[in-house]
């Protein structure tokens, strides 16, 4: 798609969300980049797979009630935990008017499960004499009503609405790596062309899930036994993907207003490039290419989304020696797992920190969706 | 239909400034049929499609009833796949009545509204078997089995962004395609993202689509346990009754609309027929409870005052109201009370129908089969009945369409309202305003 003279304004970064096994909040994140790698790999809890679990939180800080907390599930308590962390961090956590009229745009996916029913119907329906029968019984009597809320996509912004009071409107982008991306593509394209002045942006995503674990392995993405470093996966037996439980959420905001209101500027959010080519070999590569030279990166520090999927990742590692030789390249799956949805706003969130703190003056992220999807995203600072 | 120029034909430009954005194809699937002529002439006929359910056991359930469409197959017969399918058919005719593009080669982006993509219970069935585990299942076992590589081809059945793959990869849209839930108002947020799209000038063309495939068990299961779902199961078409005294919940449909969205300037140029506009959208969220509207409605009005103002019209240019209209108690109350509220008293004369009293409530696909049926009703001049409201509700005082009932329609509102306080209506009309 074209781009057009309507991206007219600069979109800048006014407020942070952030939460990984590195921790919650900016200073844990920059820790843990420097750190270089995870803070926490949890390889017991599911093996043979290992997840890079969510930090111990007190809920109360974010979520007061306790009647929100148990409506909802790990997805998105961490989800409406980071989207409250951004609020603080852009100051407008106190100002009610502000945030009901603050529009959001979330990436995620969904479809919680309460795993000790589904093993006790699988259990049940092998010598179930009537299947259906009993499938419908048990799902009537032993389904919680409220796990369904738990399970909507839409309900990570329903909960913030809730929790926050951030009441503008909702859209929920679902579609694993791409969903985010363009959750910040448009929202920076809303912001660009004047349609709309703020916006919360991100997702949240739990590895944590026995049922995620499934969807994964058939296919063959998952990694099996400890860490090692996303661009050290190539030998026999070693690539595929840690899921790690993450969320970020970012205030973006066009920068005149942000001015006007005298906010905190972390970076600007350049215009956002995505595409899904069909995959064949060398497509990944090629994609990212020219998405690079559309957003006209240049960056000092390139934060990659790989997913440690071995031929994609080979790929994208080497368009980003050609494309940026000798630039320093994070992987964010070294610092918090790799979090399908949430891997987007996660490194772009990152990178306004890094950028404010001085590490670097531009950063781009690369996204490589497992399936589909590739990503190039631009940070920089203002001046 | 109207090939007319808009009033302001130099530049194409809405009373915002804005680029116009003209639907030039059309494509609709529901329980009563397949195309627009099948669903028109069942429509205003006052046909229900809801009937028994087929496709799984109904046994023991207090809901046996839906609006499946049950002339569409797929192997496996999974949520997905269904409304993968169901979107292809409604694509193909939008795109072919649009004659925009070529084969395959559809030039703009794909924005679509898909339910949110699970693992069912059969594909869960065949792993647990799969796993030899004679003891006590649990997810390990799944996972055992999975690592057979017996079952790869699952992995993108349920992923959540293999539909909208799947439909770009056929129709040959451009970029990187949309998939989008805002529950129930999700088709009406489909047509929202194309429309600013398209407004911002970051595309000429943009392909919307609702669809939902996922009437089994558990959905089924998971609204009921809710209490959202009509259970007066006999007889099947009497049980969506929006707007009557004795409703009492939803029936579940299925089903999938397109529509093809173009700049007006490069649809008139092309030579494309223009078969109505979209001329506003307007959404609101709503923070007071994950299933329940605000009690003074504020949300819902605002969403509607919303898309009056973005389609630059007032109240009064409304000629029908296209309603969201579940049968639930709660909405239809909501949303006369929020009608009534933008209207005033003429909404006492201002004819209201809700397509769920034949379709039942198909979900993810809603806003946009409802957006198409609006347009159909726009070009035919013709409103489609509200059936099976024998006893109106007194509370609300609407003036409930019957039958199909003639009249000049020149704008509709189309209301869609959802779980999670997501609140999205559209304009859509002949002409610019």
């Amino acid at each position: 798609m074209s781009k057009t003279s309507m991206d007219r304004r600069d979109v800048v970064v006014t407020g942070i969300g952030l939460v990984s096994c590195a921790g919650e909040g900016i200073a844990a994140h920059l820790e843990a980049f420097a750190a270089g790698r995870p803070k926490a790999t949890d390889t017991e809890r599911f093996a043979p797979y290992p997840v890079h679990p969510a930090p111990p939180l007190l809920l109360d800080g974010q979520i007061p009630k306790k009647s929100d907390q148990r409506q909802m599930e790990a997805w998105q308590r961490l989800g409406v935990y980071a989207a409250g962390l951004a609020l603080d961090s852009a100051g407008v956590k106190q100002d009610a008017a502000f945030k009901a009229a603050m529009h959001l745009v979330v990436a995620c996916g969904g479809g919680e499960r309460d795993t000790a029913v589904d093993g006790a119907i699988l259990t049940g329906l092998r010598d179930a004499a009537d299947p259906g029968a009993y499938l419908n019984e048990h799902l009537q009597n032993d389904l919680r009503p409220t796990l369904f809320l738990a399970q909507l996509s839409n309900l990570l912004a329903g909960n913030i609405a809730i929790v926050h009071g951030v009441t503008g409107a909702s859209r929920t982008f679902m579609g694993e790596e791409a969903s985010g991306v363009d959750a910040l593509r448009n929202a920076q394209s809303r912001i660009a062309s004047g349609q709309i002045d703020t916006m919360l942006v991100g997702g949240s995503y739990s590895a944590e899930r026995p049922d995620v674990l499934v969807v994964h392995e058939m296919g063959g993405y998952l990694r099996k036994g400890d860490y090692r470093p996303v661009f050290e996966r190539e030998g026999e037996g070693e690539a595929g993907v840690i899921l790690g439980s993450t969320a970020a959420f970012l205030m973006l905001e066009a920068a005149e207003t942000a001015a006007a209101r005298e906010a905190t500027i972390f970076a600007r959010l350049l215009p956002v490039e995505s595409d899904r080519p069909r995959r064949e070999a060398g497509s990944v590569g090629r994609s990212l290419s020219t998405l690079w030279g559309e957003a006209a990166s240049k960056p000092d520090l390139v934060i990659s989304g790989a997913t440690g999927v071995k031929e994609i990742t080979a790929e994208e590692r080497a368009a980003l020696d050609v494309l940026t030789p000798g630039t320093p390249i994070t992987a964010l799956g070294d610092l918090t797992g790799h979090s399908l949805e949430v891997t987007a706003p996660l490194g772009a969130a990152l990178a306004a920190a890094l950028i404010s703190e001085g590490t670097a003056r531009e950063i781009t992220i690369t996204t490589v969706g497992h399936r589909r999807g590739e990503g190039v995203i631009r940070l920089s600072a203002l001046s | 239909m109207t090939n007319s120029s808009p009033p302001d034909s130099r530049n194409f430009r809405d009373s915002h400034g804005r680029p116009l954005v003209a639907v030039t194809g059309l494509g609709i699937v529901t329980s009563l049929g397949q195309g627009q002529v099948d669903n028109w002439t069942a429509l205003t006929a006052g046909r229900s499609g809801i009937h028994s359910i087929a496709r799984f056991s109904t046994d023991g359930l207090r809901t046996r009833i839906a609006g499946t469409v049950d002339f569409l197959d797929t192997d496996p017969l999974v949520a997905p796949a269904l409304s993968q399918r169901f979107a292809e058919e409604a694509a193909e005719e939008a795109i072919t009545q649009s004659g925009i593009g070529t084969k395959g080669n559809f030039p703009g982006a794909l924005f679509i509204a898909v339910p949110p993509v699970e693992m069912e219970w059969p594909q869960r069935q065949s792993l647990a078997q799969a796993s030899g585990q004679n003891g006590d299942i649990t997810y390990s076992d799944l996972q055992r089995a999975a690592s057979s590589r017996r079952f790869d081809a699952w992995h993108d059945l349920f992923i959540f962004a293999t539909v909208a793959d799947n439909i770009a990869d056929r129709f040959g849209t451009k970029g990187s395609p949309i998939s989008l839930s805002t529950a129930c108002s999700s088709g009406a947020t489909a047509i929202q993202l194309g429309v600013e799209a398209i407004r911002r000038g970051e595309m000429q063309a943009a392909l919307c689509i609702g669809t939902d495939g996922s009437v089994n068990p558990e959905s089924l299961i998971r609204f009921s346990l809710l209490s959202a779902l009509s259970t007066q199961n006999d007889p099947p078409e009497g049980a969506s009754k929006p707007f009557s005294k004795n409703r009492d919940g939803f029936v579940m449909g299925e089903g999938a609309a397109a529509l093809v969205l173009e700049n007006a300037e490069a649809a008139r140029a092309r030579g494309a027929t223009i078969l109505g506009y979209v001329l506003g959208c307007g959404e609101k969220g709503d923070g007071f409870h994950r299933t329940r509207s605000s009690p003074d409605g504020a949300p819902g009005i605002a969403a509607i005052r919303a898309a009056l103002h973005d389609a630059g019209t007032e109240p009064d240019s409304i000629d029908t109201i296209n309603a969201h209209g579940t049968s639930t108690p709660e909405n239809d109350k909501m949303e006369a009370l929020g009608c009534a509220a933008v209207f005033g008293e003429r909404i006492r004369s201002l004819p209201i129908s809700s397509n769920k009293s034949m379709i039942g409530h198909t979900l993810t696909a809603a806003g946009a089969i409802e957006a198409v049926i609006s347009l159909l009703t726009v070009t035919h001049g013709r409103i489609p009945p509200t059936i099976n409201y024998a006893v109106p509700d007194p509370a609300l005082s609407l003036d409930v369409v019957t039958s199909a009932r003639d009249a000049r329609v020149s704008r509709v509102l189309s209301n869609s309202f959802g779980f999670g306080g997501q609140n999205t209506c559209l304009v859509l009309g002949d002409e610019p305003a």
